[in-house]
């Protein structure tokens, strides 16, 4: 045997080893198998879910702060305005500010509400101004929200312990949406219940007594109409009566979420489940100032706009308060979640869901047991057809596209890209592909014979002269699955892996190792003799 | 030695215009279809909605299945039998742009339990929104436009440019009869048919290149013949490869139409149908492009072949 086939042959064993090593490890058993190729929701059965982030509340939530803080430190400077008031989601409106002071008002957004331009100063009334988001400062806030979220779930998720989630932003600029999936997992209702809770905790004065049966009848205490720092809201749930009841309270919180150090399942006095939260020093401070200054009155704990309970104050409180189901009380597992969705913070805005894929184990199973029968019939039929056809030869070809498929699932494994349905197709189609590489070789030895080569001279010829017809087919097949690749969700993104993969593997087969295959019998052949092809 | 294909000299472009009438027929064919039916019939993911895989435990009547989900207010466009006659697929169209798109296996869940419960298994959903819906429908085309700008730009670069231009136009022309032969026989198009055509692309352009790598190669020594003579030996020399390709690779995509299961099927049927297509296209429509754009460049010397 001569140096170069002796060379070649090292490396295509040592290529075969590692790609073995790689899917299946060594010695290769299924438990290696399972380690190694990771297979997508489709096959293994999970849950799949495309949130999209309505950023648009992160800056709704950001320009209704800055009307509390602005309006703070007018009264502090002296800056006397009629009303203000938010316009759109990025955009506020300042009236009758005092126009002996309109240097200061100005003076005072350019330096401490810089990311606000004023935009206009039209109006019929005297000393309005029109505040509006600056764009680059509103696409931060819009890129931070998504952040928050993102890690606002994955903090939620890590505590329900779904093993091996993925949890990933998606999309281009402008579109601000989180993929979240699950294996494993079929029922999504638990999960979104979980994830999709905004999980907001304001501690607010109830203003005026109350609980009150109807909106109508809170608003009466009024005359019909509220001041405009008061709000109506809705009980969380049912009072012991069967009916939701209503609170009036102050807009502003005390205390939020923001302001939360931890929080946990606890009981209340009756022995039924509560949970209890810790305040940072600084929600402490201001917590404990508040309840002092309100002993005896009733303390409304917000979650998401909806009043969970309304304990009366008792005495000065500071870094530690619990939240009680009310007059029904939470069941151990409503305790738990809220818990939960409190301890992981609140997410910065609402969601809504774009795409929810659930497969069941059977499914899953089944798509493999379907995937796997179908390239068994397609390699069994194709290496029946190339034995017949090219005889001897034929047995080069099938050990070609094995070794294909093995270099393939090896880098498949490598590069831990996953299994998908679509990509055990994109494997059938690996063996075509690579069959026609093959068929092309073949051919032309068997025209350069018929021309006639001798079967050396034969199969050198045809090798270099296919090699650059192969480059062409597949760089242009890799351009396509290029395309495929970025325009793809992730099921489509495994089928171009697998394509490109596949792609790279007959390169290195139908070339190196087909080749390196013919010389070896010819080495062992005297000069004369022909191949069987 | 087998050989299915021995000395073959066909005329091939002598055929051209056969060729393009067929092309032709089958084009309008697919567009007669569309144009009957309005529109091509997306699968859930292009149009938003859900998709609900529900399995009985016993032989369950469809009509059974159909009469729960009105009573649940649940719009089911389509309740099919799959498989063993105890497997439907329920679907919801989406009602509107804001609706949460995860909604709906929770409601078919909900409504088979009134009656049904214990009886029935959810064996997966899917669910899309309208918008996300929209988008990939644009990125699709977006996607396929791009993969063919890219094969022109990188075959005219080692060929010559009217080289790149037939065999784009040759793939385009696949995709296009592949589309109709959707629409003609009610195939869903979803996101893995788009896959099927990205890949058909790529695989039908493949035919063509080693078409005309053959020509490259012959037009180099045989400076004497015509383009059409040159063309037509190319394309019998690489006859015997051409089909023996499509014939193998149709065996793999004919196994996993049948045995891929209905997950895979609309991608199967793209595949058997585009590679078809795609091996009779480098013969049929690339090949005779390059001879009739050559003839038109240079009509004096055409002529006097003739």
């Amino acid at each position: 045997m001569n140096k170069r086939i002796r060379n070649r042959s090292i490396i295509t064993l040592l290529i075969t080893v590692a790609s073995v090593y790689f899917f299946a490890g060594l010695p290769p058993s299924m438990k290696g198998l399972k380690e190694n190729l990771r297979l997508g929701l489709d096959l293994q059965g999970g849950t799949q879910l495309v949130l999209q982030v309505n950023v648009d509340d992160a800056l709704k939530a950001t320009t209704d702060q800055t009307i509390e803080s602005l309006r703070a430190q007018m009264e502090k400077s002296g800056i006397t305005v009629r009303q203000m008031t938010r316009t759109a989601v990025d955009t506020f409106e300042a009236r009758g500010v005092d126009e002996s002071k309109s240097s200061d008002f100005r003076n005072l957004i350019e330096g401490s509400y810089s990311d606000f331009d004023i935009v206009s100063t039209q109006s019929d009334v005297p000393g309005t101004y029109t505040m509006k988001l600056k764009p680059r400062a509103a696409e931060e806030y819009k890129s931070q929200s998504v952040d928050q979220a993102l890690r606002t779930i994955s903090n939620r998720i890590d505590q329900i312990g779904v093993t091996e989630p993925v949890i990933q932003k998606r999309g281009g600029p402008g579109e601000h949406e989180i993929v979240v999936q699950f294996p494993g997992i079929d029922d999504p209702q638990k999960l979104k219940d979980i994830i999709g809770t905004p999980a907001f905790l304001e501690l607010k004065l109830v203003q005026g007594g109350g609980p009150y049966p109807t909106k109508d009848a809170a608003l009466q205490q009024y005359g019909g109409v509220l001041p405009t720092n008061l709000e109506v809201l809705e009980s969380q749930r049912a009072e012991s009566g069967g009916a939701k009841v209503y609170y009036i309270v102050n807009k502003t919180a005390a205390v939020t979420g923001r302001e939360l150090k931890s929080a946990g399942v606890s009981r209340d006095e009756n022995g039924r489940p509560a949970v209890s939260f810790n305040l940072n020093a600084n929600g402490a401070a201001r917590f404990g100032d508040f309840t002092q200054a309100n002993v005896g009155k009733l303390l409304a704990i917000v979650l998401d706009s909806k009043v969970v309970s309304a304990p009366s104050i008792n005495s000065r409180i500071t870094a530690s308060g619990q939240i009680t189901g009310g007059g029904a009380g939470f069941a151990p597992e409503e305790a738990r979640e809220l818990a939960i969705v409190l301890k992981s913070g609140a997410l910065p805005a609402s969601m809504t869901y774009l795409e929810q894929s659930v497969v069941g184990a059977s499914l899953g199973a089944d798509s493999i047991k379907n995937g796997l029968l179908a390239a068994v019939v397609a390699l069994g039929s194709v290496v029946l057809f190339v034995l017949f056809y090219y005889k001897a030869s034929g047995i080069n070809a099938t050990v070609a596209m094995i070794l294909n498929l093995v270099v393939l699932f090896g880098l498949l494994a490598y590069l831990g890209s996953t299994l998908t349905l679509p990509g055990i197709a994109g494997v059938i189609l690996t063996i075509g592909v690579g069959i026609d590489s093959n068929v092309l070789i073949f051919e032309r030895i068997r025209e350069e014979l018929r021309a006639g080569k001798t079967a050396v001279s034969a199969v050198a010829t045809s090798f270099s002269r296919v090699f650059v017809t192969l480059v062409d087919t597949h760089l242009a097949a890799l351009i396509s699955a290029t395309f495929l690749f970025v325009f793809g969700t992730s099921a489509i993104k495994g089928f171009a892996v697998t394509l490109v993969i596949g792609l790279i593997a007959n390169m290195f087969t139908a070339v190196f190792v087909s080749r390196t295959l013919f010389e070896i019998v010819l080495a062992r052949k005297e000069r004369s003799e022909t191949i069987s092809i | 030695m087998v050989e299915l294909f021995k000395g073959i000299k066909v005329d091939w472009l002598g055929k051209r215009k056969l060729f393009f009438s067929i092309s032709m027929v089958l084009l309008m064919i697919g567009m007669a279809s569309l144009i009957a039916k309005g529109s091509f019939k997306y699968g859930m993911d292009f149009k938003g909605g859900t998709l609900v895989r529900v399995r009985f435990n016993e032989a369950t009547d469809i009509g059974a299945v159909r009469n729960l989900l009105p009573d649940a207010n649940i719009q089911a466009i389509r309740t099919a039998e799959t498989g063993s006659g105890s497997e439907f697929q329920i679907e919801l169209e989406k009602k509107s742009e804001n609706e949460d798109a995860s909604a709906g296996h929770d409601k078919v869940n909900a409504a088979l339990s009134k009656s049904l419960a214990g009886k029935f298994e959810i064996r997966g959903s899917e669910s899309v929104s309208a918008k996300v819906g929209g988008d990939l429908r644009r990125r699709a085309v977006q996607a396929t436009l791009a993969a063919l700008a890219g094969i022109l730009v990188y075959i005219a670069f080692r060929f010559e440019w009217i080289y790149g231009a037939a065999a784009v136009f040759a793939v385009f022309h696949d995709t296009l009869v592949t589309l109709g032969f959707f629409s003609l026989f009610n195939y869903e198009i979803n996101l893995t048919v788009i896959a099927a055509l990205l890949t058909l692309v790529g695989y039908s352009v493949n035919d063509t290149i080693v078409v005309f790598d053959r020509v490259r190669e012959n037009l180099k020594t045989r400076r004497r013949d015509d383009l059409e003579t040159v063309l037509n030996d190319s394309i019998n020399q690489t006859l015997s490869r051409t089909i023996l390709t499509s014939g193998l690779t149709f065996l793999t995509v004919i196994a996993l139409f049948i045995f891929g299961g209905d997950i895979i099927n609309n991608f199967a049927f793209a595949m058997v149908i585009g590679i078809i297509v795609g091996s009779y296209s480098s013969i049929a429509v690339a090949a005779p492009l390059v001879l009739v754009y050559t003839n038109l460049r240079k009509p004096r010397v055409a002529a006097n072949q003739r």
